[in-house]
């Protein structure tokens, strides 16, 4: 009888076996030989040698319980951070790293959104960025060299191809060169395409707060907690350009107000043509982040900076 | 009196142990909550968050949960058994193994060697001990099984056994790796496997020890403590075989909105909403079980223990499922609410269960009685404040969090940067750093009242054999 299980502990253990195992076998065995499991994008590359030791990092450092690498379709995440994200985004992700708390934002996009110079800067000071932030230092990693030959065997134990090229170029790296490398191909296999429809019409647009005290002060307010970290606090350039030289994208001559709204709205991507002006990446979007009114206030701001 | 000479000294190692690595993990605990909105305590390589929060789980869940449950299994299968341990010496292995596991995986984890799979952190040659370690532990336990001298194995066994099978399953499979040095390997599987294999464990790791092997100290202590049978047996047969067929279904609601094929995502959703009916199964038998006679919350202190402890369970189990359905998850998910809900388990209904078993173990054993009840009852009331500070502070700012998240301008542009909603829950997470601390205090008070429990009953042992 039934009752008897009760009374035989190997069989009762079999069955408790038999009871876990459908479950396990139904959403977590069956599916790993089904081919929707095993997606690739055809631009995904394999890592390189430098971006698999920043991923080592990434997951030494316990990056992963800050901040998720998953865009969910969701509407104001896709505005925050970009395309959601595909499942054969990941394939040669051993393991996944898509976090399960967001502490800090999510990285999923993070590839190509700010230049190098920008991450190391942050790395080693988050708060010159984000004056509230509470995220740690991690500029001592780069006094962490990279061990070449341990990044091989890395490299061979997952079958990644590499070139003796690649090895040699880690010597002199060190870890935190490796670690920027990391963020800057993350979720680089989805194509960023900018949303610039109906965009060309403001380009010829003059500032209808042009001038005007109060956009002036919200400007300045704006400027000082979001570019200036990047365009120093006089508009004069660090790790982008100076905004005050009328030098736009590589070019001199004056732009229109217009102009400026667009690279604050759609920023930068690489190969973006504005006016005849072309675009070589660097500056996110801010459009998802900041109204007309504060966009158009920043611009005021930069021009009264040109003037002074 | 029983004359079986039951091996109290495995089963005191072992709780002794986990007290000693409960501090540990408490610690990192709340070190890590005051890094939140005191980044300059991140003192690198050794002491970041990232490196801490992983010591706070992985300790707190092995080396306090999993130590005290070893010797709480191995106390309750000797006395259902009415049998010693079948081989008292592998016992003692197991309980130096288990701190020599415990310790390396402390110093690895502080040194950054992780497989980055949560509560799967510890690398290959420690997966390797901990098998080893779980293998020899179900050889003694099924060894004192099979020479029983009590036919029947009560509800207690039967969590026991699953839990011994279940973690053996997920655990193996979990920590399939690619070892590519001593301490560095990745996982087997990638990309979206991997993510759904991880959270089959995750999910059922939590499922298995903080659960079902929980569940097995609460059946067992309950009815010892206040001397009142268990409500209905045919409840806790039915309870148990659902909850242990469903749970291992349900890992994906971790994985929601996720690239996570949707069916499996649908699926795990639909078997988290049903193993309410199990969880709440255990919840109704605790309830009536104490309703029998309500005076023994006034005339026994372990009873609201075990009552509290059950409330929260029966509480968690609504609360985990809810998360579960995707227009909550869409809000909840990556938010603070989610460290809420877990924390209401782990201090609410796990630490509640365990620490009323070791106040009913240690007299037990030293042939003493407790050393203050007072002590205890103020151990009560502060473990339940903080707890409470804290979930119920998460809740708040992983509900804000969410909505911050998601607001728009009239204009359709987001309203927050990701900044500005960190910065307006600070105020969140100094009020969870006090709910911990006002836990930990509690924590302290209990480590004393044991303490002192041991010392008299040493002192009376050493009277009566002069």
């Amino acid at each position: 009888m039934a009752g008897e299980i009760y009374k035989r502990p190997i069989i009762f253990a079999i069955a408790a076996l038999i009871a876990v195992s459908v479950g396990t076998v139904v959403t977590t065995i069956y599916p790993m030989f089904t081919p929707q499991m095993h997606p690739k994008l055809e631009n995904l590359k394999p890592y390189t040698p430098l971006q698999l030791v920043g991923r080592d990092v990434y997951m030494s450092e316990g990056c992963h319980y800050c901040h998720t690498q998953t865009v969910r379709p969701l509407k104001t995440e896709v505005m925050r951070y970009g395309e959601y994200s595909k499942a054969g985004e990941f394939a040669y992700d051993h393991p996944f790293l898509w976090g399960s708390k967001r502490t800090g934002p999510d990285l999923a996009r993070i590839g190509g959104k700010y230049p190098d110079a920008w991450h190391y800067a942050h790395f080693e000071d988050p708060k010159q960025f984000f004056a509230d932030s509470n995220m740690p230092k991690y500029g001592w990693l780069k006094n962490h060299p990279i061990d070449p030959a341990q990044a091989e065997a890395r490299m061979k134990a997952l079958g990644f191809p590499y070139t003796p090229e690649d090895i040699e170029a880690l010597k002199g790296k060190n870890k935190l060169d490796a670690l920027v490398a990391y963020m800057q191909v993350l979720g680089t296999a989805v194509a960023k395409k900018p949303q610039v429809t109906g965009m060309q019409a403001i380009l010829e647009r003059k500032n209808p707060l042009s001038g005007d005290a109060n956009a002036i002060a919200l400007g300045k307010k704006l400027y000082e907690t979001n570019c200036a970290a990047c365009h120093g606090a006089d508009g004069k350039g660090g790790i982008g350009p100076n905004v005050v030289d009328n030098i736009w994208l590589d070019k001199e001559g004056d732009v229109t107000d217009g102009f400026i709204y667009f690279v604050i709205a759609k920023g930068t991507t690489a190969g973006m043509q504005i006016n005849g002006r072309v675009g070589k990446g660097g500056m996110p979007a801010y459009d998802t982040m900041f109204d007309e009114e504060k966009i158009w206030s920043m611009t005021a701001y930069i021009r009264s900076l040109q003037q002074k | 009196m029983n004359d079986y000479r039951y091996d109290n000294q495995t089963v005191v190692g072992f709780i002794a142990s986990s007290i000693v690595w409960g501090v540990i993990g408490i610690l990192a605990g709340i070190w890590a909550s005051i890094q939140l909105w005191a980044p300059e305590l991140n003192i690198p390589p050794y002491f970041t968050y990232g490196r801490l929060r992983v010591v706070h789980t992985n300790i707190l869940a092995f080396g306090l949960v999993l130590g005290a449950l070893m010797g709480i299994f191995y106390y309750i299968t000797m006395r259902l058994a009415k049998t010693p341990l079948a081989f008292p010496k592998l016992a003692r292995v197991t309980l130096y193994l288990f701190n020599i596991g415990i310790f390396l995986g402390l110093v690895t984890l502080l040194g950054g060697y992780t497989q980055a799979l949560e509560y799967a952190e510890f690398e290959w040659p420690l997966d390797i001990a901990v098998v080893i370690l779980w293998v020899l532990f179900a050889i003694v336990i099924f060894g004192t099984l099979l020479k029983r001298k009590e036919k029947q194995m009560y509800i207690s066994l039967w969590y026991i056994i699953a839990t011994i099978v279940t973690i053996a399953v997920i655990y193996i499979i979990n920590n399939l790796s690619i070892p590519a040095e001593l301490f560095k390997s990745y996982h087997l599987f990638a990309g979206v496997n991997s993510a759904n294999v991880q959270w089959w464990y995750g999910h059922n790791a939590v499922g298995s020890e903080l659960t079902m092997a929980v569940l097995a100290v609460f059946y067992y202590f309950l009815p010892k403590s206040t001397g009142l049978p268990i409500y209905s047996h045919r409840l806790s047969i039915i309870a148990f075989w659902s909850l242990v067929f469903a749970y291992l279904w349900t890992g994906a609601h971790h994985l929601v909105y996720t690239p996570l094929p949707d069916w499996i995502q649908t699926v795990g959703i639909a078997f988290t909403m049903f193993l309410i009916a199990p969880s709440w199964g255990s919840v109704v038998n605790g309830y009536y079980t104490i309703g029998a006679d309500w005076s023994k919350m006034r005339t026994n202190y372990l009873t609201k223990f075990f009552l509290l402890g059950i409330t929260f369970y029966g509480l968690q189990t609504i609360q985990g499922p809810t998360q579960g359905l995707r227009i909550v998850n869409q809000l909840v998910h990556y938010t603070d609410w989610v460290v809420g809900h877990v924390h209401m388990g782990a201090m609410g209904w796990d630490a509640m269960v365990i620490v009323a078993a070791i106040y009913y173990i240690i007299p037990k054993i030293y042939k003493t009685e407790i050393y203050s009840v007072k002590l205890a009852n103020a151990h009560f009331w502060l473990v339940l404040i903080g707890q409470l500070i804290y979930s119920i502070t998460m809740w708040i700012s992983g509900l804000q969090q969410g909505v911050l998240w998601k607001a728009v301008n009239p204009d359709g542009s987001l309203q927050y940067t990701f900044m500005e909603t960190v910065a307006k829950i600070y105020p969140y997470w100094q009020i969870r750093t006090v709910g911990g601390i006002i836990f930990t205090i509690g924590m302290l008070i209990f480590i004393y009242n044991i303490y002192m429990t041991v010392r008299k009953g040493k002192a009376n042992l050493a009277t009566s054999q002069a």
